[in-house]
């Protein structure tokens, strides 16, 4: 059996000349993710399988343990190797290296517009702002969920929130950066990552505001949706067009991000938020989970004129 | 001759070399009890102790939740203590991990009727994924806390909270009906206890982050107890 494999050990051999020489040296046997070290681990072996040529059950034996030895170890080494490039959450350090100064500017100024200057805008490419906005959002979210009885039939309030969140940011922000790329945008996926995830700071607000403010909802809520919304989704727009060439391509990349980022806030409010009056009329507590499901938007509105109707008639 | 002796010699040498490279990840600490006398010979060496294998199970159960016991007065009085820190353990997190998603669990045959009460498993997967979730953020900010040392602050810090968990369950079986009074005096005990764990993990927490940069750390875990509080607050059985 040696024998099939001899050439491959005399293979090994031709460089294992200079790794015998290094042998001494304890260096060698740092994690070595080249030949040299499994071609040293074969010279051993040989030398070994050579001196006991004479006895060829204890070559056997030796050659089985070095056999699964080198598996072990190239495996070992393999997985180290795969471990360092994808699990080494160093990747992501330069992207969360900010001072809070400059994420609470950055955050004040996503609801102000520029004006539109020569050249590209500076648009930040970090991801701790953006996470945290989301993150604030899917908490204001499950705050309003429970505020307003919303249900949810199969799953979770915490699963649904953090769906509709992350899926917004991270599924909106990969076609919005799809189409810029279309439209030959000079924008990274992260700055276009970056830019949606301080837009949604304004709507952090609106949620908040329309949770906490019990009045007629529906008019406040157009009006913040007009102001607040609006303001963000003109800073988006500003800095795309000052990124893109090409009145066409600008038009359909400002399109479709102001679209998305409005029609987000707009489904926000309206599959998750129910007219807290008529809720306090049906005399369910605010903060009181409802009995009853919301499962969707045109449902849901029927369903509160029928219910207020209902309790007119009784 | 000499040099397969050598060559055997450093062949051996290589496999002790894989095992210390395994040995050298990034967690420190034991489980130590001042005064414990065994502990501190544990600690000395790098095998286990064979005092401590003997030992009654009783005495071992004894010593770790005796240890578990100083951390919790820790949290009850917070100050810059690095001794939560330094002797950092796991079974405080999952005590206090499992009463809370006890608590809150929503029986299997109410469907739709819970009106978003959390299962078990929710609150389980909630606290563990918020704890990996903060810790990678203040990991990558650039603090000097390792991963587990983390999430043992953040799970001991629970502690105020579920308190709260188990004064609201005495609250709603007290009162028959949920009145306003009644939910006013739940949302002050859990508010007082969302703050409590907040500035508790904040002390422990903040030495190791770089100085300008706390806030980056402690909004997060601000935002995973206000989930946390949530949670408790929205549990209406």
């Amino acid at each position: 059996m040696i024998s099939i494999i001899y050439p491959w050990f005399r293979k090994a051999n031709d460089s294992a000349v200079v790794d015998l020489e290094n042998g001494e040296d304890l260096s060698d046997y740092e994690v070595n993710f080249g030949e040299s070290g499994s071609a040293h681990q074969f010279s051993q072996d040989k030398q070994k399988s050579q001196f006991s040529q004479g006895e060829p059950e204890n070559a056997q034996t030796h050659f089985r343990e070095n056999v699964t030895a080198f598996m072990w170890q190239t495996g070992k080494q393999q997985a180290e190797k795969a471990w360092s490039l994808y699990g080494n959450i160093d990747i992501l350090r330069p992207y969360f290296d900010v001072e809070p100064f400059e994420v609470r500017d950055r955050l004040l100024h996503s609801l102000i517009p520029k004006r539109p200057r020569e050249g590209p805008m500076t648009t930040p490419g970090e991801l701790y702002g953006p996470l945290m906005v989301v993150f604030s959002l899917i908490a204001l979210l499950l705050y309003g969920m429970k505020s307003s009885g919303h249900t949810v039939q199969d799953g979770t309030l915490m699963g649904t929130a953090f769906a509709v969140c992350f899926g917004y940011w991270l599924g909106g922000g990969c076609f919005a950066y799809f189409i810029a790329y279309l439209s030959n945008t000079r924008m990274s996926l992260l700055q276009m990552l970056s830019m949606m995830g301080y837009a949604l700071f304004g709507h952090c607000i609106v949620t908040f505001l329309g949770t906490v403010l019990h009045t007629d909802a529906h008019l406040l809520f157009y009006v913040l949706w007009g102001v607040l919304g609006g303001l963000s989704a003109l800073k988006m727009v500003v800095v795309l067009v000052s990124r893109t060439s090409g009145g066409r391509q600008r038009l359909i990349v400002c399109a479709c991000v102001a679209a998305l980022h409005l029609l987000f806030l707009l489904y926000l409010h309206f599959a998750y938020h129910q007219i807290v009056e008529e809720l306090e009329g049906l005399g369910n507590h605010p903060l009181m989970p409802a009995r009853e499901a919301i499962p969707s938007l045109p449902e849901a509105v029927n369903d509160a004129h029928i219910k207020s109707l209902d309790v007119n008639q009784d | 001759m000499s040099t397969s002796a050598r060559n055997a010699d450093t062949a051996d040498f290589h496999y002790e070399q894989l095992d210390q490279s395994i040995g050298e990840l990034d967690l420190e600490g034991d489980i130590m009890v001042p005064g414990a006398a065994s502990s501190v010979a544990a600690a000395a060496d790098d095998l286990s102790d064979p005092d401590t294998l003997d030992e009654p199970v009783l005495a071992t159960v004894v010593r770790d939740l005796r240890a578990v016991g100083v951390k919790f007065r820790h949290v009850f009085y917070p100050r810059r203590n690095p001794a939560l820190l330094r002797d950092w353990d796991l079974w405080g997190p999952l005590l206090l991990c499992i009463t809370l998603a006890a608590l809150l669990r929503r029986d299997g045959s109410d469907d739709g009727g819970g009106g978003g009460d959390a299962h078990f498993a929710e609150v389980f997967v909630v606290i563990w994924l918020g704890a990996v979730v903060v810790t990678l953020n203040s990991k990558l900010i650039g603090g000097a806390i390792s991963f587990l040392q983390s999430v043992c602050v953040l799970g001991y810090c629970l502690l105020p909270l579920t308190i709260a968990a188990v004064v609201c369950q005495l609250v709603l079986l007290l009162g028959s009906s949920e009145s306003v009074g009644l939910f006013a005096t739940r949302v002050i005990v859990v508010a007082a206890a969302f703050a409590w764990s907040t500035f508790a993990s904040t002390a422990f927490v903040a030495d190791s982050q770089p100085p300008r940069r706390k806030v980056l750390a402690c909004y997060p875990i601000f935002l995973f107890y206000f989930v946390v509080g949530w949670l408790i607050l929205s549990h209406a059985r």
